[in-house]
């Protein structure tokens, strides 16, 4: 799996953080606070979260006065359009493997 | 995009084995030979039973649904979100078995989850269509 993958696919995997993610795809921008007031974990967590996502693509932030906001980057996902054609070769690799294995197995 | 929301997309792969089913169902179904072609896992051949597959990547956390010894076995796969079924099934052949293999979800609500990428999605699923075309 390309690296680009590798990263969405280990930054959503985390539920709090696609939580996160999927509360500003669907709401769009909010502030540090109030996603922290719905998360369910303190705010140095929340803060961490969206870092990692901001690292990924997924997310960006925007300073005004004392807060930060953070907007969803649904450009990222791009490369996961890819997901069922990379699920198909993952299948059909999986096949080859199962068929070498056959061949190996006692009856 | 307008699909109902129960609509589901899948993938397909399906192979003719010079196995017969009996064997092949051991590999589908012992977790030491799981891992051999799949990823690491605690696999049960037990309706309920929850599994886990481990890549590098990531886990992929799964429930088994259907166990009919050496015909059809099914199991969800969910991985990032979304949610799918794994459906194997064995038919004999006169020279062994037809396996296929559906990955089966990708449900349209889902993507309601996900409602502000509509880009994303609606290339997602165009995508899938191609990979369906060329499944069949």
């Amino acid at each position: 799996m390309p690296d680009v993958h590798d990263v969405l696919f280990r930054t959503l995997a985390d539920p709090t953080r696609r939580a996160l993610f999927e509360r500003l795809c669907r709401e769009g921008e909010q502030t540090v606070g109030a996603l922290t007031a719905r998360a369910g974990v303190s705010q140095p967590a929340v803060s961490k979260h969206l870092g990692v996502l901001k690292q990924a693509g997924l997310v960006r932030d925007r300073h005004e006065g004392r807060q930060t906001h953070y907007s969803a980057q649904l450009g990222a996902l791009a490369p996961l359009i890819d997901w069922t054609s990379q699920m198909a070769g993952f299948w059909q690799s999986r096949f080859d493997r199962l068929e070498d294995l056959l061949k190996r197995m006692d009856q | 995009m307008s699909e109902p929301a129960t609509e589901t997309r899948s993938v397909v792969v399906e192979r003719e084995i010079p196995f017969p089913p009996e064997k092949i169902w051991r590999a589908l179904t012992q977790p030491h030979l799981i891992e051999e072609w799949l990823m690491k896992n605690d696999f049960k051949p037990a309706v309920d039973h929850r599994f886990n597959l481990r890549g590098d990547w990531g886990q992929v956390d799964c429930q088994v649904l259907t166990v009919e010894p050496h015909k059809t076995l099914s199991y969800t796969w969910e991985a990032l979100g979304l949610e799918s079924v794994v459906t194997w099934t064995l038919t004999p052949t006169r020279t062994g078995t037809h396996l296929r293999m559906e990955q089966r979800g990708f449900r349209a609500d889902q993507q309601q989850a996900y409602q502000g990428a509509k880009f994303g999605w609606q290339r997602f699923f165009a995508n899938l269509e191609q990979v369906l075309a060329r499944a069949d």
